[in-house]
């Protein structure tokens, strides 16, 4: 039996390796319409951000642009002071991401390589910390905030956030290092080299890459964060893009053309970000859904 | 060599220091601190809380709004859970198993990309997109005129009994290419040859993807139907930006009921309580979903 679908696999299989005619550009063309479809509002928002409003008005928002024009961009871009967002949401993305990956290698080195009792325990309690709604923990954060000074601060804001992200890293590292190889590890201690020096010397330099990714989720997460941004972060000179987006959200009286300038300037450095780090991004949610 | 080994345990307890510092901060005071409130009536601010005991429970329970947000997190469990997922199994079979074995992966990973797009957009972006699409002078309605279909164009947001399909179907278009990525990157450790043998046997499609997709999909299904329910449960920005829980409250979730009655009504250990509860309901469903979830992989092997 083995023998004989060993014997005729190839032969059956190049067969049916050949491409069938018709049939699959039908599926393919049904694709590219959903495909179409999803992407129909990223379209919108770049046709009608360069129209004139008066474009606009004759033509409606689904023609194809007449007319070429960045006013609308340029008074989002001024208006809400969008280099200052961009700025915000640069800097409280990337120091969140560097603070959640080191504590969560410094969490997962002492669960995975020490092995440190209670180390099963703590992550279940961290769980409570990917479970628990931002909601049950952000009108206490905010008193203690209000209480030491740190409200209307973009620190109060990288300190949650990143300790909130720490529970999905170390879960993710403790287990890679529980299998890291010992021998590695006790070659470097034959050699003396202290806890400290194996971890940043022989355990980060392997780590790397899915410290990259780790990194990159965090960035992405913490830049589409909102209720913590929100509450904490009041004044404008503070404020990310997610935050300065969901406060215009709420006022619907604008030119359309406007709103799909916001919309183009809100959806572009995520867009830039996605074409940069794409396979990182599709790696790095296979990564985190195995473990 | 025995000793140096303890003594060498203990010093790792000096790494999980920081760690364990922001948990507690961060996270377990403020859930204490929460818990506590709730059970108090407080203004907030400087007016010291005044202890009710299970008053605000008791009211959350009469309170006809929070029941109207308990019944929209199971309609929103559907649009964020359990619609992806189907949406999402399906594109990735046929992805992997049709365009890219008919035509060639680049084709199968430029599609993956496209439908990963929305997923990774800020939230309140998406807000701000589909609210002008959605709006009565928006692009779905100039579309249903352009096509004649005027009586079909709605006020999909504004009108009560069309916001919340509008909100779920917005979620929709977000959910389904996290489901995506996570299964074709399951597909992509499914041994070849199972699929070989089936078309070997002249099974269907349609039968490849039920005995042979689903069933080696099945560890990934379960870590996304547990992320995805754990998001469902706590959706928030949203709903902040397409409605703010309306019209007439016909949109809204618990998350953005604390939110508001925190900070806009300022009845702060009401909203408490309903945080409470809605941890407490999280917490229980995510670990029974874990359970099932193990009981499984050990019942299947």
């Amino acid at each position: 039996m083995a023998a004989t679908s060993s014997l005729s696999a190839p032969i059956v299989s190049a067969d049916h390796r050949r491409k069938k005619g018709f049939g699959r550009w039908v599926v393919l063309a049904i694709l590219l319409v959903f495909l179409a479809a999803t992407l129909f509002p990223f379209f919108l928002a770049a046709f009608n951000a360069i129209k004139t409003a008066a474009d606009y008005a004759a033509n409606g928002p689904l023609a194809f642009p007449r007319s070429f024009d960045l006013t609308a961009l340029k008074n989002f871009w001024t208006t809400v002071d969008f280099p200052r967002k961009l700025f915000n949401s640069i800097l409280i993305s990337a120091c969140t991401a560097v603070l959640a990956v080191v504590l969560s290698l410094l969490n997962a080195y002492a669960i995975g390589i020490g092995r440190v009792r209670g180390g099963q325990a703590l992550l279940v309690i961290l769980l409570i910390a990917i479970m628990a709604p931002q909601e049950a923990l952000v009108y206490p954060l905010y008193y203690m905030a209000k209480q030491v000074g740190l409200f209307d601060s973009m620190l109060s804001v990288i300190i949650i956030l990143g300790v909130l992200h720490t529970a999905f890293g170390t879960y993710l590292l403790s287990s890679v290092l529980a299998t890291f190889p010992r021998e590695i590890i006790e070659a470097a201690q034959i050699d003396n080299a202290t806890r400290w020096q194996i971890l940043w010397l022989v355990i980060v330099p392997v780590l790397r890459p899915t410290l990259a990714v780790l990194a990159t989720f965090f960035f992405i997460w913490t830049w589409n964060e909102f209720l913590i941004p929100l509450v904490f972060l009041v004044s404008n000179n503070n404020q990310t893009i997610s935050v300065a987006m969901g406060v215009l959200s709420g006022s619907n009286t604008q030119e359309p053309t406007a709103i799909a300038a916001a919309s183009l300037l809100g959806i572009l450095p995520t867009v830039i970000f996605f074409l940069i780090f794409q396979r990182t991004l599709t790696r790095g949610v296979a990564a985190g859904a195995v473990k | 060599m025995v000793k140096a080994g303890s003594e060498g345990k203990a010093g790792y307890y000096l790494y999980i220091i920081p760690g364990m510092l922001g948990f507690a901060l961060v996270v377990l005071i403020p859930l204490i601190a929460n818990l506590a409130i709730s059970f108090t009536t407080w203004k907030g601010g400087n007016i010291s809380p005044r202890y009710v005991g299970f008053e605000n429970y008791q009211r959350l329970l009469q309170d006809s709004v929070f029941w109207g947000s308990m019944q929209h997190t199971l309609l929103f469990i559907i649009s964020m859970t359990i619609v992806p997922i189907l949406l999402g199994l399906v594109l990735a079979a046929v992805l992997f198993d049709y365009i890219a074995a008919q035509f060639n992966e680049t084709w199968s990973s430029f599609f993956r990309a496209g439908f990963y797009l929305p997923q990774i957009l800020p939230l309140t972006t998406v807000g701000v997109l589909w609210t002008w699409i959605l709006n009565p002078f928006g692009i779905i309605n100039a579309v249903l005129r352009a096509l004649g279909l005027d009586f079909m164009a709605k006020n999909w947001l504004g009108d009560a009994s069309y916001a919340l399909l509008a909100v779920s179907a917005v979620i929709v278009w977000v959910q389904v290419g996290y489901c995506l990525v996570v299964f074709m990157s399951g597909l992509a450790r499914v041994d070849p040859s199972l699929y070989e043998a089936a078309e070997l046997d002249n099974a269907s499609w349609f039968g490849r993807f039920r005995s042979i997709t689903i069933p080696m999909l099945m560890p990934e299904i379960f870590v996304v139907a547990l992320t995805t329910l754990i998001a469902a449960l706590k959706v928030f920005a949203p709903i902040y930006v397409l409605t703010s829980g309306g019209p007439d409250n016909a949109t809204t979730v618990p998350s953005y009921l604390s939110y508001y009655h925190f900070f806009t009504t300022n009845r702060v250990g009401y909203a408490a309580a309903i945080a409470t509860l809605q941890t407490v309901m999280t917490i229980v469903l995510g670990v029974l979903f874990m359970r099932m979830q193990s009981k499984q992989s050990a019942g299947g092997h």
